[in-house]
């Protein structure tokens, strides 16, 4: 069920519905902020072409050559969903990080956990947080260990995720405001906006 | 009913609460700085908004900003021009700028207390994680994204689901030598880097109400290091202290008013938090970090654990943060040699950590194999140093006392730790390449690093108290 939501201005925000797609993994935990895009990449004052710089100093050699062991450079793996473990995406509130790994051709990331900051800056961009169990997680790690191609099926509006192959599925949580958001391409500010009575009435009472 | 102090300032900030969405919470003040807005001012031209209440924001130039020569234009061209960028943004859209040349200017979290923009009950946001810092006045003070600082240049309010409590109280005395770094270096150590998540941390007890507002600023800056949202301390007498007379503290029968209000901030006695944790201050030792998170620290003369004891699915990323340090399993960090100790950031960059820096390495000198950059946290901290002679102590012990500016603690400016060095720092963050590429940090306080600095290796400094008393 859907809500029924009252908007100023309609944004065209990225839609997410449902996607079937082959996954990046990457099994390490506390991923930050800084590994995502590291801070000498922040000084861009655009959102477009972080995706470039993406886990840079893990994927690339100080002399810009590509590190083979990185799983990005590596061609057996693709697909629009990155895997990774959990406490992903804590330190920096960087919104640059949600817009790396977008930017980079990723729509969702699944994580046993995720960082509270990056978990909002994600769903604040259309990318989808997906927080799904320790077991489920290590049974995705181990589906894609044996068949880089194993694809999961990601389902937003029955909140879904499924590993195609096995058929193992799990459900995952996310608030029904940002939900709608998602699959309708709108954002926060439009919400907000459509209250500024409200919000010059709380002023004046206060 | 009873609530938390959390929960007294959030209900008093909700312009809109309904089920199923977020709360609409109203911002007091919002703290910009270079790195975090450009995209957000574009997203209001885009959208041909102006800023919904320009002077409830408050901008500087800190985290791009070089630490010497400040006054000169920036010679890296992608930082000046996003330096320039912020100026222009400012001035379009009627925003306080406390830029490069400033007597106010400096890290953004610095110059909000010393100010007295920062006040107990108020809501402050900033595009950037350690906002938490705030918390020490008892504010209601977390980082944000982007979007979020473009929602609240819209609006002043932002969509927040109410956060879960978690009270950690610290009782006892501290040991000489063990300050508010280790405190919190310890209970991030205790919890792990993200024990605190989805939460707001009250900190309590004897051992947090006997700090100084420094001090608790330090605790509260690291919150977020353990994954929490944010961390608040109720106000006190010290905190009104500290407040009244600052440079936009409200004053006369305002500071009367504001008093009172500011006295009726704190958790009822039968308040229920989601979580409570308790600890000995008595326990704590001076700390250090030896991997990659900030929960990876230790007691100083404790061993790294093993790897093998690690739980299983952790194994892989913990040897890895060893591999990265260049450290073994069961090691004792004490003397090893280090390269460079940076005392600086939003955690450790105040008037008090300097003096208490200055008063330790007075009439001592840096160990040869040492680097050692002293970056004040603002403008006026740096001014006050130098009031109080400070400069001329770290002068002859060949510290160099730089300008204001958040420096090597993330390097986007110059003052990058080189690849493979070992990096003492005051800062909040250890991660990989976080100081420069391959840099190597250990988060430590104030007093640790000095002693390092002294000694070129790291030293438990409470052997050097020990001998100076004796």
């Amino acid at each position: 069920m859907l809500l029924s939501i009252p908007y100023l201005i309609l944004i065209n925000m990225k839609k997410f519905t449902k996607l079937t797609s082959a996954v990046v993994p990457l099994n390490i935990e506390n991923i930050d902020t800084d590994q995502i895009i590291p801070a000498r990449f922040l000084k861009a004052t655009t959102r477009e072409g972080f995706g470039e710089n993406l886990f840079r100093d893990w994927r690339y050699n100080g002399d810009n050559t590509p590190k083979p062991e990185f799983v990005m450079n590596n061609p057996t793996y693709s697909g629009q969903v990155l895997v990774a473990g959990k406490n992903f995406g804590c330190g920096s509130s960087r919104e640059h990080a949600a817009w790396a790994i977008q930017d980079a051709g990723f729509d969702a990331v699944i994580s046993s956990f995720f960082a509270d900051i990056f978990k909002g800056n994600a769903l604040n961009n259309g990318l989808l947080p997906i927080q799904v169990s320790d077991d489920f997680l290590a049974q995705i790690f181990k589906a894609v260990e044996q068949d880089p191609k194993s694809a999961l099926e990601v389902d937003l509006e029955n909140q879904t995720v499924t590993i195609v192959e096995t058929g193992a599925q799990e459900s995952f949580e996310i608030n029904p405001y940002k939900k709608s958001c998602l699959i309708n391409g709108y954002d926060d500010i439009d919400f907000i906006l459509a209250q500024t009575k409200l919000i010059e009435e709380f002023e004046q009472a206060r | 009913m009873s609530k938390t102090l959390v929960e007294k300032i959030w209900d008093a900030h909700v312009v809109k609460s309904e089920e199923g969405f977020p709360d609409i919470l109203y911002i007091d003040t919002h703290l910009i700085h270079e790195v975090t807005s450009p995209q957000a001012f574009d997203g209001l031209r885009k959208r041909g908004l102006p800023v919904f209440r320009p002077k409830q924001t408050v901008a500087t130039a800190d985290h791009n900003v070089p630490t010497l020569n400040q006054l000169l234009p920036i010679k890296e061209e992608l930082s000046r021009y996003q330096v320039d960028m912020l100026t222009k943004n400012c001035a379009e859209f009627g925003i306080e700028l406390y830029g490069l040349g400033h007597p106010f200017q400096g890290i953004v979290h610095v110059i909000g207390p010393e100010l007295g923009i920062t006040l107990p009950g108020k809501t402050m946001v900033c595009g950037d994680s350690h906002t938490s810092t705030h918390g020490a006045f008892g504010a209601i003070a977390f980082g944000i994204g982007t979007s979020q600082v473009e929602q609240v240049f819209a609006t002043q309010c932002l969509l927040q689901s109410k956060p879960k409590t978690m009270k950690i109280e610290v009782n006892g005395e501290l040991g000489p030598g063990v300050g508010a770094k280790d405190i919190i270096l310890y209970i991030i150590a205790q919890i792990s880097a993200a024990g605190g998540t989805g939460y707001f941390i009250e900190y309590a007890g004897s051992a947090i109400e006997s700090l100084s507002m420094e001090a608790r600023m330090t605790i509260c800056n690291m919150s977020i290091e353990m994954g929490a949202r944010g961390g608040l301390i109720a106000p006190d007498q010290t905190t009104f202290d500290y407040i009244k007379g600052r440079e936009f503290a409200p004053a006369g029968e305002e500071w009367d008013k504001a008093l009172a209000y500011w006295k009726t901030l704190y958790s009822d006695a039968d308040a229920k938090f989601d979580s409570v944790l308790t600890f000995d201050a008595a326990d704590i030792a001076p700390m250090i970090t030896y991997g990659t998170n900030p929960g990876m620290g230790m007691g100083i003369q404790e061993h790294i654990p093993a790897t093998a004891a690690q739980p299983e699915t952790e194994k892989v990323s913990y040897k890895k943060a060893l591999d990265y340090m260049g450290f073994d399993d069961n090691a004792s960090l004490i003397g090893k040699p280090i390269d460079y100790v940076f005392i600086g950031s939003c955690t450790n960059s105040r008037i008090e950590d300097l003096r208490e820096v200055a008063d330790f390495v007075k009439g001592k000198r840096k160990a040869d194999n040492v680097t050692v950059w002293i970056v004040p946290g603002s403008k006026q901290v740096e001014q006050q140093a130098k009031n109080e002679g400070l400069d001329k102590i770290f002068e002859a012990a060949g510290f160099q006392l730089r300008e204001p500016g958040c420096s090597a603690c993330l390097g986007m400016n110059e003052d990058k730790i080189p690849a493979g060095k070992y990096c003492v720092s005051t800062s909040n963050r250890n991660f990989e390449g976080r100081q420069g590429q391959n840099a190597r940090t250990l988060l430590a306080s104030p007093l640790t690093a000095a002693a390092a600095a002294v000694t070129g290796k790291i030293t438990d400094v409470r052997e050097m108290l020990e001998k100076v008393e004796g």
